[in-house]
């Protein structure tokens, strides 16, 4: 007969290792969670009222606030992106794709600006246009990927270098600006006095999540990025997984653009998006989803997306001066690969682990 | 013919083709001062380019290459005119500097296993930060070195000015074709791009290898950092931003195959040159604006990798061709 003790311990121990398996198999998840925590208590020490939100307006005004609107394009591009990453591609043309989207939808909405009535420029249709562009370009690294099986960082690097260019011929080498309001709305809306795009990028995650988690697609992509031949033979249509992550990537991108047109009401064919693929690949790889493709996680992407945004808004706020944003940007994120590297742990940080009893 | 020499083959043959148009069209692509022109403006990405060629066939890829040219350049105006140090000590040190920055993400990709592409992402942050925390304004070096070093000049007949940079350029190339080919260094990276778990087993040192590719490679982008501070007499923490998809582009173009394994020193060198041929005709044609450059540079680059698909499918091709016709 079992104690009541003994019960007890066994519960406990059930528990343990419950919590213990969960651990072992979301380690990068937990240390993606720990790194946001940390560096919100760093920015909370640097600003005492660093989570102070007040209503200004009809809007609310606050780090948190600007941490979220910040982060919507990074979080619209790490979904795109994470997808790509996970069938072991990668897109580093996202930046010339949001220049190019808003270059169309600038243009476009200025001929809606100076009288057109054709039904093409009408403001809704516009950014429907634009999306549909970014589309296009997410199609062609697509083909180039999937079809004639280039490899992802040169397929995608040929946009990159000439998608700017071809921004540039859609403004005429200038940067237009715009003052519809139904265009601006996408990114300095707002609703019941939250930014407008921190919806928009909420919305995409949840639809995007749904989509790759309660159909096959989310299993079918991590089974072509783990080994993408053998996906082949258990009869996935392994070109047409890549195709539709680069074709959401694209959509995603536009998207992006369209925000970063919005908040300035103008497109600038040089600024926007630069170095956008850089913080979108950072932010899937903080999220610990691994270039290597194979499993992935688009809710700890959006989590990385914010660390990078939380890590700049701190800066902000700090009194440091702002040359220094980019070497500090580079320490943080070195840590936090560090931290999610096992070799790493396992060669510094064995000293300090007790011996298992 | 050894097909691995395809991709390289084509590159001389596109690039000889397209020098013979832009000839037939302004007849001055044909003397020396364009020549020289083109080795003295694209040194600086030619250079980087050549030990990028080195990190792409080990297998890797290094995308710091243009933030560390920028902290070169910053960091020789500073210490020569605001610390009043000899422009070739400041040489030393900042080369020591560079090479120290690429062992050590070097020995984070291989000893931590965090990939290239994100160590060398984080090397492009801290690096580009570095320059801007050093300074932010474009500062004039007026130091009698670089007055000297502007005026070893080798003047050909049709006034073409062998500079400096043309001549470092092509030094880095000879150097950068012996080291490849003629070191155990240049096969150990040949064969670890090629099956890394495969070279190491056989024995090549992969440690120390990739170590040394890293810093190859930051050593060759400090060095076009101090030969661009060179030419230009200034510094600035904006210079080189965005270069390394240049340099990743020449050396692609130039026939190195991202996989890793293939690759040729000298390809780089025409894949490095092939843009600024671009961009000369563009100039001196003057009718097409400038961003017709960056999409002319887009489809170069797709057509080269075009014909290198093709090429690296055709063996199979070729093979089941020639069969019938060998039993027959």
């Amino acid at each position: 007969m079992m104690s009541e003790k003994a019960n007890t311990l066994l519960n406990t121990r059930k528990a343990d290792s419950r919590i213990g398996h969960f651990i072992r198999h979301n380690t990068r998840t937990i240390w993606t969670v720990i790194a946001l925590i940390l560096i919100l208590i760093v920015d909370r020490m640097i600003s005492p009222n660093f989570f102070n939100i007040r209503m200004v307006g009809n809007r609310l005004i606050g780090s948190p606030i600007s941490i979220l609107d910040g982060a919507a394009p990074i979080v619209l591009l790490s979904v795109g992106m994470t997808l790509v990453i996970a069938t072991k591609g990668v897109d580093l043309s996202v930046g010339a794709v949001m220049a190019i989207c808003s270059a169309v939808a600038v243009v476009l909405i200025n001929r809606y600006e100076n009288g057109s009535d054709n039904i093409l420029y009408q403001p809704g249709f516009v950014i429907f246009i634009a999306v549909g562009v970014g589309a296009l370009c997410g199609l062609w690294n697509g083909i180039l990927v999937a079809i004639f099986d280039i490899q992802p960082i040169i397929a995608t690097l040929i946009l990159m270098i000439s998608g700017r260019g071809i921004a540039q011929m859609i403004t005429d080498g200038q940067s237009p600006t715009f003052q519809n309001e139904t265009l601006a709305f996408v990114g300095r809306g707002v609703i019941f006095g939250v930014p407008f795009p921190i919806y928009l990028a909420l919305a995409v995650l949840l639809v995007m999540y749904l989509l790759v988690r309660r159909t096959a697609i989310g299993m079918m992509i991590e089974s072509v990025g783990i080994n993408s031949r053998a996906s082949y033979y258990a009869g996935i249509n392994a070109a047409l997984i890549k195709l539709f992550a680069y074709v959401v990537t694209g959509m995603c991108a536009a998207v992006a653009g369209l925000k970063v047109a919005g908040e300035v009401k103008s497109a600038d064919p040089h600024t926007c998006g630069d170095w956008a693929e850089l913080d979108a690949i950072l932010a899937v790889v903080i999220g610990g989803t691994l270039l290597t493709g194979g499993r992935f996680n688009l809710i700890t992407s959006a989590l990385g997306a914010l660390i990078i945004q939380s890590l700049i808004t701190g800066l902000y706020v700090s009194k440091l001066h702002p040359t220094a944003n980019l070497v500090v940007k580079a320490i943080v994120i070195l840590a936090v690969l560090l931290l999610q590297s096992e070799e790493f742990r396992g060669t510094v940080l064995r000293p300090f682990r007790r011996k298992a009893a | 013919m050894k097909l691995r020499f395809f991709p390289l083959i084509m590159t001389f043959i596109v690039f000889g083709l397209l020098y013979a148009y832009c000839y037939s069209q302004f007849s001055s692509f044909g003397s020396m001062r364009v020549v020289c022109n083109l080795l003295r403006d694209y040194a600086h990405l030619g250079i980087p380019a050549i030990g990028m060629t080195f990190v792409i066939i080990s297998g890797g890829i290094d995308l710091s290459v243009g933030s560390v040219i920028g902290f070169t350049g910053v960091f020789c105006a500073l210490m020569i005119e605001r610390e009043g140090m000899d422009p070739r000590v400041v040489f030393a040190i900042m080369l020591t500097i560079g090479t120290v920055f690429g062992m050590t993400m070097g020995a984070i990709i291989y000893y931590f296993k965090i990939p290239p592409f994100i160590t060398t992402l984080a090397g492009l942050f801290l690096a580009r930060g570095g320059a801007y925390v050093l300074s932010t304004d474009s500062i004039r070096i007026k130091h009698e070195f670089y007055t000297w070093v502007s005026k070893q000049v080798y003047i050909f007949p049709d006034k073409g000015r062998f500079t400096f940079a043309a001549g470092a350029f092509l030094a880095v190339l000879v150097i950068g074709f012996f080291l490849a080919h003629f070191t155990r260094f240049g096969r150990n990276v040949y064969a670890m791009g090629g099956n890394e778990t495969g070279a190491m087993l056989l024995g090549v040192p992969v440690a120390r290898t990739t170590i040394g590719v890293y810093a190859l490679s930051s050593f060759l982008a400090t060095f076009a950092g101090i030969v661009l501070s060179l030419s230009k007499r200034s510094g600035d923490s904006t210079i080189a931003v965005g270069a390394e998809m240049d340099v990743i582009a020449a050396v692609v173009i130039g026939g190195t195959l991202l996989t890793g394994g293939v690759g040729y020193v000298i390809g780089t060198f025409i894949g490095a040159l092939l843009p600024g041929v671009i961009r000369t005709y563009l100039t001196l044609d003057g009718s097409l604006t400038p961003w017709w450059t960056k999409i002319i540079i887009g489809v170069l680059l797709l057509a080269f990798i075009g014909m290198q698909k093709i090429l690296t499918v055709r063996p199979n091709l070729v093979r089941m061709l020639r069969l019938p016709s060998r039993s027959g």
